[in-house]
Order: C-alpha cells, then structure tokens, then sequence
C-alpha cells in the first residue's frame, strides 16, 4: 500500500458574494500518494484551481474554507497557525500557474528570486542558496544557466520563464507540486519540452504531482490517477487507463470524445456537451449534471447520486452510467446542432435578403 | 447601392481555386532601426480550393495571422500577389474592394474583444447588411433572427448586449455575424481556442454543418493541430514566416515530408494513455528565432535534427516542391528522412 502523501476530506470552499453564497468547492475528497501523479480535470469553473488554492489556503477574498480536512502527512492544514502554513507552502508544496510572466517579479533577476524563494524558508544557507540557483537552472534545462540567471523575467521566453517558475518551485525541495494549466499559454514545441522535463523530474526526485489542467491529453501523458470535476464535486475517479477506456460518467464521457485526437483520422462527430456548466451560487436540484446529459432519466432530476464503486479503484457519481447507455443513445448525443430550417430559410432564393443581388 | 458583380460570379465558378496566394511578402518596418524589419511573411504561394477547408498551422510568430490580415485585404502586402475569386485584390482600392470583401469574412479568437459591448445583438449581426445595404429594414431584422436561429441562439434575443452571454454563445455571435453577406469564404482564426473544451466542440461541430450546408471555402488558422486534422481537408504548416509543408490532412499525418512537420505532430500529446507511455516526442531544440533575422539557408536547420549545417542546409533556402504523396509538398533538402 502507498503511502498517503495527502488526503483532502470533505472539503467545501464558499464565496460570500452580494449575489448569495457560491459553492465553488462542494463535498471534495481526494488524496495523493508519495510520489504519485494525479491529473485533476473539468471545465473552467468547476472547481479544479479553487481545490489548489484550497490546499495552500491561498482562497482569495471573499472565499472561505467552511469545512472538511486536508491532511498533509497527517496535519490538518485547515488547523495551521500562521507560521506552520508559511513552512508548509514552498517547504513541503510548491505550486505553478498558467502563466509565468504574471507570477514572476519584473524587475528582480530571475536568479535572485529563485534565491529569495529559497532564503525565506531558510531551509538552506544563503551561500548554499546562491549556488543551487545554479544547479536549479539546470536540472530545469535552462541552457547557460549561469548567464541566464542574470537576466530579467522579460529576457526569457515563455517557454524560458516556465523553467524559472518550475525551478523556484523546487527550491525547497517539496514533496508536491501543484500545476495549474502549467503549458497552456505555451507553443507546443514547448509545451513538449515542458512536459518531458515534468515527467523527469517526477522520476528523478520523486515529487508527487497534482496537476490541474482541462486537457485530457495532457493528463494521458503525465498522470497516473485522474480526478474528474463538475459543478465543485468529484464525480467520477480511477486509474488514468480505466478512466480512459471505460469512462462511466457520462461527463467524463463526453469530456474524452469532445476533443479530436491528432492521431487519428475524422470519422466521427465531436461529443458537444449542450449548455453552460451550472450557476455555483444556485446550482440545479439532482445530480449537477442531468440539464447538460444526454442520458439523463427522471431519478437524476430529484436525487443526487453517491460517488460509488465502478470498478476496481474506479468511483463515479451517476445514477445511469456509461456501461448501461445504449448505442442509439449514443449515437443520438451526437446529432447535427444547426437549425436544418433556418439554413433552408436563409439558403431560400426568395428568403430574407440572400441572393447576392440583393440591393436596395 | 450594391449589386454584386454577376458576371464574375458565373465566369469563376469553373475554377477550383478560389484563392491563390503568389509570393507575398509582408515586412514591418522596425522605427529607428533604419532598414530592419519584422519579416512576419516571407515569400508564401498557397492556394485555397473552393469549397474546401484548408488548415494553416504554426506556432506563434510563424506570420500565420498576418498572413489572414493579407488574405482579407485587411493589410496591405509588401510585394506579391492575392487573387481572389479571378480578381487581384491586392491593387484593389475603395468600393471594388468593399465587393469582394462581402465575400470573404473573417471569425475571430476571442469572443470577448471582437464583438461591441455597447451594440446590441441584433445591431452587430444587422451591421454588415447594414453596411452593404442588403434588402429592406424589416428584411434585414427577419434576417438576423434566422441567423440567430441558425446559430443555435434564441432569435429573441436580438436586443441583448454581449455581456448576457457566455463564450461560447459569443462566438456564435460572431459565427453569425460573419454569414449575415453570404459569404463564401471564411478565414477563421484560432476561433476555438479560447472556449473550454465542450464548448469548443460545439462551435467546431457547428463550423462543420455551416460548411456542408452553405458549401462555405473556410481558412482554418490555429496552433492545436488535432483541432486543425479534425475541421480541414489540407493542411499547409508555416514556420518563421514560410509555407514549409502543404498536403492532404492524413498524408501530413501519416507520412510528413518535412523535419518540422514531424517534430510539431510528435509533440502533441494524444488523449490515450497507452499510446502516450510508447509515444517518444521528437524535441526540438530552443525556440523559434526571430523573424527579423531569420536564420541563413533553411530557416529550420537551427532547431532540426537532421540538418547538415555547415552545408547546403544552412547555405541554400529549398524549395516548396513536391514530395511524398500526390498533392504534398515540403521544402526541405533532405525531405522524407528522419
């Protein structure tokens, strides 16, 4: 059995705004095991940064944690004084945004901040601290780190500043990082060189990862266990492989056949989800879900199903399930989306203004 | 007044390219740098078949944007020539201008910044008809709920502002919009990239039927090539400001010509974790250098694997020539090597 690194109990994370109180995270349960990564995935608003920022205790106003636990090896970090959760962010969790320009100081040498991340935990001497820029810089592949840590954040390229940003990160050598969206404002060249260098970095130093993205590739690539969210609630969990072949909420259904793959030629229709995801401040009766699923019946209107067992290791929170959906379901969930009769009316040579000789 | 020319109409229907694209330069001046310039496109021949959706793929800085800006007049080109429909619109000024470019219409990224926050729904889909005065006043507002309807919007929603809606009802907005003229050719340009995924197939299953429907030409500019394989029927890959690969969208998959092509497919991650464990990314090197000195020879052979430089990879530019499959080309000395 793997040791349990981190383990998020019944978290609710809870924004009191003029408009009422919005859910953002509702009921979350999940660990991470030592060295293992984990891929959190859902649509923007569902709650996937609010659960990060949850763990660091970095909500931002007016958003509070108003119950559950998240154990760090054991200690509560809810229960942190001020002092034990300055240790506990950088220390023993560090985390990555989207975009590095935004999160690094301009005018402080990168080298210098990396430094600074590293001094303000004193976990090494500054003389030891200046040395491991450095070394940092290179095990991040920064070519000529030692020139480079000179320059300003401008001077480096994106792709250059995500490096940075994942070196300070691992200044203190934490035994999680937490990336948000870490190569999505990036080319995909980079994207690729950044990915490769998470994955060894995992492998070399052990660092367990929780990565936050909306991009199921990604998560095939990097992560061992998936957490998929909706509308604030895990609603479905499990092994990335089982998770990818057999999806059983149909969420995570549509969230892998909504997107192309490269490799494959077009012989299907994109899975469109219909709809917006739910408003958190007054979310929908039932399962969160049943206004955008296509295989929704009468039940998931009135209850909510439990997370329950799928499979081996595998949770989802649906009444129907996949495993039961028929393919003219199916087949129906992927049906044209236009207006065939708007397009006759406007496509009409007596229609509305159409034909190109129209004029006035 | 607008009538559009029908003779031109009936006389180009014959030919299958409705638009080419013959060595056009486009250099931005830098001020104060006496003769430096950001050389965004750099000597591109490209040609769109009508009816067909063609990819343009590349990563940012490529010149594949201003490339869009050339292609719809919206920028003048520095040399070169776009002909459109049998007529040059490069040399093209005022109303004869304004004629072809109610035929070509433009989708942009982000649903936020293109569309007027202080205009109604129903006036910024009515603008165009506005613009090029098509039928009548009631004509014209019949039009923009079927439009609306078209889109998937409700049509009662002509009198709503762009904040009451999400993202991805902005783009349909904008989708709207663009097919208000009749359009027959659509340059979209990264016009799913900002939306979250369901949304995004939505607007890309919708893009489809629009296309199949209205036998729409669209020009389909975007950096996530699984999105560019799904929507285009070719696919032309830039890099520093030229056309370096152009083939059919399974050809370039199955068997690409040129180094770039191969390194930019291998290193999109594919949503399967079977075939990502086996998956080895070919890495370039560094990052793409600067257009306003792009590397001698061929530009790639700073970043490619398999250049010989110091040789004729960093001494002579190749040529766009065919390669591999019928309809591929690639410009590349050592095309088909790995």
């Amino acid at each position: 059995m793997a040791q349990t690194l981190l383990q998020v109990e019944d978290l609710h994370t809870q924004f009191f705004t003029s408009r009422g109180v919005v859910r953002a995270v509702d009921g979350v349960s999940l660990h991470i095991d030592v060295g293992e990564t984990l891929g959190v995935v859902g649509e923007s608003g569902c709650g996937k940064t609010m659960t990060a920022l949850s763990i660091l205790r970095l909500v931002p106003d007016p958003g509070k944690i108003v119950s559950g636990r998240i154990l760090f090896r054991g200690n509560d970090v809810v229960k942190m004084g001020d002092e034990e959760i300055r240790e506990f962010r950088g220390n023993d969790v560090a985390m990555i945004f989207q975009d590095p320009m935004t999160s690094l100081n301009p005018v402080t040498k990168v080298g210098r901040q990396i430094e600074e991340a590293m001094t303000a935990h004193q976990r090494f001497t500054p003389e030891l601290a200046r040395t491991r820029v450095i070394e940092l810089l290179t095990r991040v592949r920064v070519p000529s780190a030692e020139r480079r840590a000179k320059d300003y954040p401008h001077q480096f390229s994106g792709g250059m500043r995500q490096r940075a940003m994942i070196a300070m990160g691992l200044s203190n050598e934490p035994s999680l990082l937490i990336a948000d969206e870490p190569t999505t404002a990036l080319d995909v060249t980079v994207q690729a060189q950044i990915i490769q260098l998470m994955k060894q970095l995992n492998r070399e130093l052990g660092t367990a990862m929780m990565l936050i993205t909306h991009n199921m590739a990604l998560v095939a690539s990097l992560c061992q266990r998936v957490v998929v969210m909706y509308a604030g609630r895990v609603v479905e969990e499990g092994p990335v492989e089982q998770i990818f072949n057999s999806p059983q909420h149909p969420y995570t259904w549509s969230l892998l056949r909504s997107v192309p793959r490269v490799d494959e030629a077009r012989k299907d229709r994109l899975v469109s989800i219909k709809g917006l995801p739910p408003d958190l401040s007054n979310p929908p009766p039932g399962c969160k879900f049943h206004p955008r699923c296509p295989f929704a019946v009468d039940r998931c209107k009135i209850e909510e199903p439990p997370l329950a067992d799928v499979g081996p290791d595998q949770v989802a929170r649906c009444w129907v399930l996949m495993r039961n959906v028929s393919d003219a379901d199916v087949a129906t969930a992927k049906a044209s989306s236009i207006s065939i009769a708007a397009a006759q009316n406007l496509k009409a040579p007596e229609g509305v203004g159409t034909s190109n000789s129209a004029g006035s | 007044m607008q009538t559009a020319p029908a003779a031109i109409g009936t006389v180009v229907k014959q030919d299958p390219v409705i638009l080419r694209v013959q060595d056009v330069y486009k250099h931005f001046p830098i001020a104060g740098f006496g003769g430096l310039a950001v050389r965004a496109v750099d000597g591109v021949d490209l040609e769109i078949r009508r009816g067909e959706a063609l990819g343009l793929v590349g990563e940012s800085g490529c010149g594949k944007s201003t490339l869009a800006r050339l292609i719809t007049a919206l920028l003048p080109v520095t040399q070169g020539k776009i002909i459109f429909e049998g007529q040059e619109i490069t040399k093209m000024r005022g109303a004869r201008l304004r004629r072809v470019r109610r035929k070509m219409q433009m989708i942009f990224q982000d649903p936020f910044a293109s569309l007027d926050p202080r205009m109604t729904v129903g006036d910024i889909i009515q603008e165009p008809l506005d613009n090029y005065g098509v039928g009548s006043g009631s004509d014209r507002h019949k039009r923009v709920q079927e439009l609306l309807r078209l889109v998937g919007l409700n049509p009662n929603f002509t009198n709503r502002y762009p904040h009451e809606f999400s993202g991805g009802q902005r783009q349909r907005i904008g989708i709207a919009r663009a097919l208000a003229v009749n359009p027959s050719f659509i340059v979209c340009d990264e016009a799913v990239s900002a939306l979250d995924v369901s949304i995004q197939a939505q607007i890309i299953n919708l893009l489809q039927d629009l296309q199949r429907e209205f036998n729409l030409t669209y020009l389909f500019i975007a950096h996530d090539l699984a999105v560019v394989r799904h929507l285009s029927d070719r696919i032309a890959v830039m890099y520093l400001g030229k056309i370096v690969e152009t083939a059919g969208r399974n050809d370039i998959y199955d068997h690409p010509q040129h180094p770039y092509t191969r390194a930019l497919l291998s290193s999109i991650p594919v949503p399967d974790p079977v075939v990502e464990r086996a998956r080895a990314p070919i890495l370039l090197k560094g990052e793409i250098p600067s257009p306003v000195n792009p590397p001698s020879g061929c530009r790639f052979h700073t970043r490619c694997p398999i250049a010989r430089a110091p040789g004729i990879c960093s001494e002579q530019e190749p040529p766009l020539e065919p390669h591999g499959e019928p309809d591929q080309r690639a410009a590349c000395h050592f095309a088909g090597e790995k």
